[in-house]
């Protein structure tokens, strides 16, 4: 063993196991390096919130396509080519005046990857998991968001292989926008319950 | 089993720290993780239950330590293990034990645009029509199983609503130890806010759990 390098002293950290991991696992024929790339560039480059977007904008610009929407999510977004054949169990949930809903997954985190791609830090977390079914107007306060009390709130704790996703309210002002334009102005946080959807959009 | 994952209304876990502007990963190693845990499970030697359920029995304190993708390469590692594919000493070795065998082709990049993004289906045909219908008033049972389940603590022996009805699907209590995927009715099901946590909640408000017909008795 070579003790001058000082990172050596150290227990290996999970980047020197993963390697390890993956260089045993691909002598033993088990995986291709190939395929592991393409993965990870499918979900750095691909699948991701702006396909939750785009489909948020279709159903605020044509009614026939959020009733299929809110009737059969999987196959409504297949449509749109984001999951073949519709075989995506995928629930959407229509925020209104009266109503707002909150996805959580309090016992892993499950997500609806098809749509929005992976989860951010936060949903996966120990607080989020922990408060959202106990205390979600205050967790949504740490949003930013203050929900009135005549307000209904639904979480939907995801225990099961159903998907969820959050058909935001579209904001006033936004009549003359396009698909694009509309798509631009969907966040991620809004198409879990964490946001509302504003003129002034967001990156994610 | 009662593990720290069940974490549904748990106090003390801190403030939610939302990240602007956040990478899909934050180190390559979690993208290499990530990738090996999709293309491994397409060796079909578990389900996404077993998955679940691999990721439950890390110890509560490491459990609360990991980072999530610590949590998904010690889960992989004990299904890599407990499926046979890699024994203990290919793991503390590094190496491919003399005569390993390469018994399944990998999944290679060219199969991947079909077997990616879809994750599977769950739905499953039976023959029994639903126990329960929409607008009947049930009750989560009281069960305390050691094993994989997906009632959350927090709703079990409250009463709630059936809202809609899913159709059937695998049961992940018997799915996650290889015991047959048991399909079932999968039920919606409305709890008021009161109803799981007391008169200090919210009256209007409620969550939505989905339950296996299992996990239910009539009320």
């Amino acid at each position: 063993m070579d003790h001058d390098h000082d990172h050596q002293e150290v227990p290996p950290d999970p980047a020197l196991r993963v390697m390890a991991l993956e260089s045993l696992l691909v002598e033993k024929g088990l995986v291709d390096p190939a395929a592991l790339d393409a993965l990870i560039d499918t979900y750095e480059h691909k699948v991701g919130p702006r396909n939750g977007a785009r489909v948020v904008a279709r159903a605020w610009l044509d009614p026939e396509y959020k009733k299929r929407l809110l009737a059969n999510g999987g196959a409504a977004i297949s449509e749109l080519g984001y999951a073949s054949q519709g075989r995506e169990h995928l629930v959407v949930l229509e925020n209104t005046p009266e109503r707002h809903n909150l996805v959580v997954c309090t016992l892993c985190s499950c997500y609806p990857w098809a749509v929005l791609g992976l989860p951010p830090v936060w949903y996966k977390s120990a607080p989020y998991r922990s408060r959202a079914v106990i205390d979600p107007r205050g967790v949504l306060r740490e949003f930013g968001l203050e929900i009135p009390e005549e307000v209904e709130i639904r979480v939907w704790d995801s225990t099961s292989e159903v998907r969820y996703l959050v058909l935001p309210k579209r904001p006033d002002g936004t009549e003359d926008m396009t698909e694009d334009e509309l798509a631009a102005l969907v966040t991620r946080d809004a198409m879990i319950g964490a946001a509302k959807v504003t003129l002034a959009g967001g990156p994610t | 089993m009662n593990g720290v994952h069940d974490m549904g209304g748990m106090h003390g876990m801190g403030p939610i720290t939302p990240e602007a502007n956040e990478p899909v990963f934050h180190e390559p190693w979690e993208g290499r993780v990530y990738a090996l845990i999709r293309a491994t499970a397409a060796l079909g030697k578990w389900n996404i239950d077993a998955s679940r359920h691999s990721i439950e029995r890390i110890p509560p304190a490491d459990y609360l330590r990991m980072s999530y993708y610590e949590k998904w390469l010690a889960g992989l590692t004990t299904r890599l293990e407990e499926s046979g594919l890699v024994s203990r000493a290919e793991l503390e070795s590094g190496r491919a034990a003399l005569g390993s065998s390469k018994a399944t082709p990998p999944l290679t990049a060219d199969q991947l645009a079909a077997a990616v993004p879809e994750r599977g289906w769950f739905e499953r045909p039976v023959n029994e029509p639903p126990r329960f219908t929409v607008g009947q008033t049930v009750r989560a049972k009281k069960i305390n199983p050691t094993g994989h389940t997906r009632l959350p603590r927090y709703a079990r022996g409250a009463v709630g609503v059936v809202d809609r009805i899913h159709g059937a699907h695998v049961f992940p209590d018997s799915s996650a130890h290889f015991r047959g995927e048991n399909p079932q009715h999968l039920y919606s099901v409305r709890f008021s806010a009161r109803e799981l946590w007391g008169e200090a909640a919210a009256a209007r408000d409620s969550v939505y759990i989905d339950l296996w017909e299992d996990y239910l008795e009539s009320a």
